[in-house]
């Protein structure tokens, strides 16, 4: 959980990181399940994992991916090979 | 001088937060006294409501569920109001490769799978872990699945905001009927029932059904909007 919580810090792709905070809440609902917090778990699960994870992936999509022009031509560099 | 200023707000704020967790040990579950008994007693005995956190949420402090379901609409309709277009000329949604034939027959299968266990959530929020916020959300997970798979699906804004707004008002009268016979609001006005049945605890599962349709509703109508957004 701790790194996944560090690479979405670090992580030039705000995708990946999107994803990467998804993980974080889903290993935190089950953390919430261990805890005897089960509605609480329901609720990270429903809206830290689908929910928000959806609707940045959403707007990532109709904005930009990269942090700035650099690290896109080293995403296009790293497809072409 | 001003990082200097934001490294001291980090550190008083990084120390109030290391002190808290200090005191308090992983995982401990009684670390407070006072309320925690009332309500233990009064769920069971008095509301007979299976699940506490649902009496807590909805009955005890059924003023702060109000709060949060109004911070969720104001949410909301800011959403909509920055994201607004002309509403009334929907075009098809940009997308960057249409669903195959296997997601979109596949997402009809589970649309209705998933909508049923989000009302059943909510139905049972006063039994079984979950509650109203929960369904909702598990709702608005189903119609995205939809509006994901099917290029030309649409959801229409007013029934949204009917069913939303009906719902908020239901709760809000619900909470004023707790006056009659010189209650407070949210007062439980109706018999309670035995412990377990889905019949039971007065008004705690009306109000929380009636959550599960408004945050439903918001929701969906945050995702269509969202989803409905292009760049120019």
């Amino acid at each position: 959980m701790i790194g996944a919580a560090i690479y979405a810090i670090l992580s030039k792709d705000i995708l990946y990181a999107v994803i990467a905070t998804g993980v974080i809440s889903l290993i935190l609902s089950g953390l919430f399940y261990l805890l005897q917090a089960p509605d609480v778990a329901l609720t990270e699960a429903a809206i830290g994992v689908a929910l928000t994870t959806i609707i940045f992936i959403i707007t990532i999509r109709n904005t930009v991916r990269f942090e700035d022009e650099h690290d896109k031509k080293e995403h296009i560099k790293t497809i072409e090979k | 001088m001003k990082k200097v200023i934001v490294l001291l707000l980090l550190a008083a704020f990084g120390y109030y937060l290391a002190a808290t967790f200090f005191y308090i040990d992983f995982g401990i579950s009684h670390f407070t006294n006072g309320v925690r008994d009332y309500y233990l007693a009064h769920t069971v005995n008095g509301l007979s409501v299976a699940n506490t956190v649902t009496s807590i949420v909805v009955s005890f402090r059924g003023f702060d569920t109000l709060g949060e379901v109004t911070v969720l609409f104001l949410a909301a309709s800011a959403l909509g109001s920055i994201l607004y277009k002309r509403r009334h000329k929907y075009e098809e949604r940009v997308v960057l490769f249409p669903s195959s034939r296997i997601v979109q027959a596949g997402s009809k299968l589970l649309f209705p799978a998933i909508i049923l266990l989000g009302v059943y959530v909510f139905i049972h929020g006063h039994l079984s872990p979950g509650g109203g916020f929960q369904g909702g959300t598990i709702i608005a997970t189903g119609f995205l699945l939809m509006l994901l798979a099917y290029q030309d699906y649409h959801v229409s804004h007013n029934i949204l905001s009917i069913v939303e707004s009906m719902a908020g008002i239901l709760f809000v009268t619900f909470g004023l009927l707790g006056f009659i016979g010189g209650g407070t609001f949210l007062e439980n006005f109706l018999p309670v029932g035995e412990l377990g049945d889905l019949f039971s605890g007065g008004v705690v599962p009306i109000i929380y059904i009636l959550v599960g349709f408004k945050v439903g509703a918001e929701l969906t109508g945050v995702i269509y909007t969202v989803l409905n957004e292009k760049d120019i």
